[in-house]
């Protein structure tokens, strides 16, 4: 993986390109449209894999987010993939490299006519070929890395609490929220409502409480009201709050207990809800309690996109007591996966639940998922062959962008954790992978 | 106290009492030596004439002794050429009676010339076989534009440009609306600029193209790549642009029978390299022209002339000479 900075500029530009892709999606021969969506992650990369469908899958440099589009080949006017029996053909290109090719979008949807997408195994060139208005035509040979694949376990089935509306009313319901809001909680109020509040981190104390007897109270406007009064001394005082309110009427589907709330970075959410909004598609969030990752479907007959964004943790004031409870819930989940080494992550559900995996090429291991992890308690995201050094190079990059522990937490190098927790709560996450390395 | 746009604005009432006071036009807002009063100045003609050109005669009253004398209704059109090649701090002028060229170089690599032909002038006066000076581009730009440099509707702002000769400071006088603005530009030594020697005879191969199809190639030029490859070949890929970045290579093709194709005379195939950091100011000129010849002679040096059509419709040309970068290695 690469070094990429994770500001904020950055993350703008990306999905302010994103979400125009759409147009152009229907001019191309090869819609790479929906792909770059994957790109508001703030990704380093983007891994493409050519097997019965497209799939562009991406991970962002904290490993809080993850995205996978499959495409199906009726997507494209034409679409050839590796015959049965041959490897399939995937490559991890530089996202930055990807959307170069892509640039100016307003000129791309006059100019451009088709799009063609190719790998073949011989070259060590991902071609993307453009062609334009007057029999010009733009040749783009993108290089990229070692082939990864990238995968993160994760089943909608298992999460208990369902929402599904079109992508427009949550997009408008976001649309009020302060540009600059870094995290929204999204919880069900009293009556099935649906609540989308902006979270302060300045006030994350007062907030967390807040939601708390919120939650307690059902989230209803008779109840004590965040933010609470009780500590008017710090800086709550000075935030401001934006909530909305949604009527379950809204929704195509609401699955969920009153008082249940999540809080995940907006950033993303937003980038996800433009794409859903201009494609016209229906958004499926499934998620579960707090610090458990929430999952963003959106789905049509061609495209098929999975979100998987971490979501907020609790404040856990005794980790230690709170592990055993936790342990047994997660527990018959986690059975559905029938992967054997998964006991040695139930003590953290998080990584129980979700894995990644970034193998190299050839490791035929890469697609049969967790199983083939050969020490799960210490490095099982990653086999000790593969453990080259481009991952290792990887980690001092996602530190910048690695949100504090207390916070989000990795995705997929949770569980690499799970043996060293101490008392003091989850390390960052990118310390054991140098002791996994020997 | 009167300000410049004071100044014109009251100057019929004011006009009988102008006195000659030192002619202290660099800054716009009177200095010391004018708080006390108006900004008084005395018109040769008379207190009573009108105020037309009153800054220009003041000083030196016979227009003769001016080696260069310009006048332009519409400034915006000689600014914008200059705009085409400014990418570099300083310009050389030379002006004949044909007009004035205008010269940039850099690196002593590249070099851009703008050609404002006597035409465009209203008034156009050398006095001298030739009059050569070397300025600053981007001050000169400045003042060019000191009454906003996006157009109004309706109003146009007009320019008398006069050079007394070597020594001297070029004198712009901008009027608009009846404000008058007086800048004084000190010239320097002019520097021998670079001979290209590109002679139309050995021309290789010409292509001219709309410019429309080569803005956006420029525009998004992989600035990563060091160099920007030109392929001409009569044959396949006929004319290519070519990058070789971080991200990998690209490669851009006009088929010859391609409708922003004006004239395609291949000879022979080509492919030079050129610096892509030495190319890539070209596109100010690039975005303001409707069609670019693209040439390249024996020894691979290019030239890039740009057909400019200004507000007024008439037609001026930019041209951009580049050497080449190296020998392409065989591969």
């Amino acid at each position: 993986m690469e070094k990429i900075s994770s500001d904020w500029k950055e993350r703008e530009g990306f999905s302010r390109r994103w979400w125009k892709w759409r147009p152009l999606g229907q001019v191309c021969e090869q819609k790479p449209a929906t792909g770059l969506g994957l790109t508001l992650l703030v990704t380093a990369s983007l891994s493409l894999l050519f097997l019965a469908q497209l799939s562009l899958r991406t991970v962002n440099s904290s490993r809080s987010a993850y995205a996978c589009f499959l495409f199906a080949p009726l997507f494209f006017q034409q679409y050839q993939a590796a015959t049965p029996g041959q490897d399939p053909l995937r490559c991890k290109i530089l996202m930055k490299s990807f959307l170069s090719v892509f640039r100016s979008l307003a000129m791309l949807e006059k100019t451009v006519e088709k799009c063609c997408i190719s790998l073949n195994g011989r070259s060590s060139r991902l071609v993307v070929q453009l062609y334009c208005k007057y029999g010009v035509r733009k040749t783009h040979n993108l290089s990229f890395q070692d082939c990864e694949s990238l995968q993160a376990v994760f089943d909608p089935a298992v999460c208990p609490h369902v929402l599904c509306a079109p992508a427009r009313v949550l997009g408008e319901a976001v649309l009020p929220f302060p540009p600059a809001l870094a995290e929204v909680t999204l919880g069900i109020g009293r009556g099935q409502r649906v609540i989308l509040r902006s979270y302060q981190e300045e006030a994350g104390e007062g907030a967390r409480r807040g939601l708390g007897q919120g939650a307690e109270v059902g989230w209803d406007g008779a109840g004590p009201r965040f933010p609470p009064v009780a500590d008017p001394t710090d800086s709550a005082a000075k935030a401001m709050v934006t909530e909305m309110s949604i009527g379950g009427e809204d929704f195509q589907q609401v699955q969920a207990q009153e008082g249940v709330a999540i809080t995940f970075c907006l950033k993303e959410f937003r980038g996800l809800l433009s794409f859903a909004e201009t494609a016209n598609l229906s958004l499926s969030i499934y998620f579960d309690g707090p610090g458990r990752p929430a999952i963003f479907a959106i789905k049509d007959s061609l495209l098929d996109g999975h979100f998987v964004l971490a979501t907020l943790s609790e404040p856990d004031p005794h980790p230690q007591d709170l592990r055993a409870p936790e342990l047994q819930r997660p527990a018959p989940q986690l059975q559905a996966h029938s992967t054997p080494h998964l006991d040695d992550f139930a003590l953290d559900d998080i990584d129980s639940y979700m894995i990644a995996m970034e193998t190299t090429v050839g490791s035929e291991g890469s697609r049969t998922l967790p199983s083939t992890s050969p020490s799960p308690g210490l490095q099982p995201h990653c086999s000790p062959g593969s453990h080259s050094e481009e991952e290792d190079d990887t980690e001092p990059s996602t530190v910048p962008g690695t949100p504090p522990p207390k916070k989000f937490r990795s995705l997929f190098f949770g569980s690499v954790l799970a043996p060293a927790h101490s008392p003091q709560g989850p390390s960052p996450v990118l310390a054991e992978d140098s002791e996994g390395e020997g | 106290m009167v300000t410049v746009a004071e100044l014109s604005g009251q100057s019929e009432k004011s006009g009988g009492s102008r006195s000659t006071s030192s002619p202290v036009f660099r800054e716009l807002r009177p200095g010391p030596a004018q708080r006390s009063g108006c900004w008084h100045l005395e018109h040769p003609s008379g207190p009573n004439a009108p105020w037309t050109m009153p800054l220009l005669t003041q000083q030196i009253p016979d227009e003769n002794d001016y080696s260069l004398v310009a006048s332009l209704d519409n400034v915006r059109n000689l600014s914008t050429i200059l705009k085409a090649i400014h990418f570099r701090e300083h310009a050389t002028c030379f002006a004949t009676k044909n007009g004035i060229k205008v010269t940039v170089e850099n690196a002593k690599c590249v070099q851009a010339n703008a050609f404002i032909q006597a035409g465009i002038f209203q008034e156009f006066r050398v006095q001298e076989e030739s009059v050569t000076f070397r300025i600053n581009l981007t001050i000169l730009l400045d003042c060019l534009s000191i009454f906003g440099s996006s157009p109004m509707p309706g109003t146009l702002t007009a320019l008398r440009m006069c050079y007394q000769g070597y020594g001297y400071p070029l004198m712009l006088f901008l009027e608009e609306g009846g404000v008058v603005t007086v800048c004084k530009i000190n010239t320097q030594e002019p520097e021998e600029t670079l001979d290209f020697d590109f002679c139309s005879t050995n021309v290789i191969n010409k292509i001219i193209l709309q410019s429309e199809g080569l803005r956006e190639a420029f525009s998004e030029l992989d600035m990563t790549s060091e160099v920007l490859q030109i392929t001409m070949s009569p044959d396949k890929p006929y004319f290519r642009l070519s990058t070789f970045g971080n991200a990998g290579s690209s490669h851009l093709d006009y088929p010859k029978d391609s409708d922003l194709m004006e004239s395609f005379q291949c000879n022979q195939t080509q492919v030079n390299r050129y610096k892509i950091s030495l190319l890539k100011p070209s596109t100010k000129a690039l975005v303001l022209s409707c069609k670019v010849s693209i040439r390249t002679d024996n020894r691979g040096f290019l030239s890039l002339q740009y057909m400019i059509r200004n507000e007024d419709g008439q037609i001026c040309f930019v041209e951009y000479y580049c050497c080449p970068d190296e020998e392409v290695p065989e591969s």
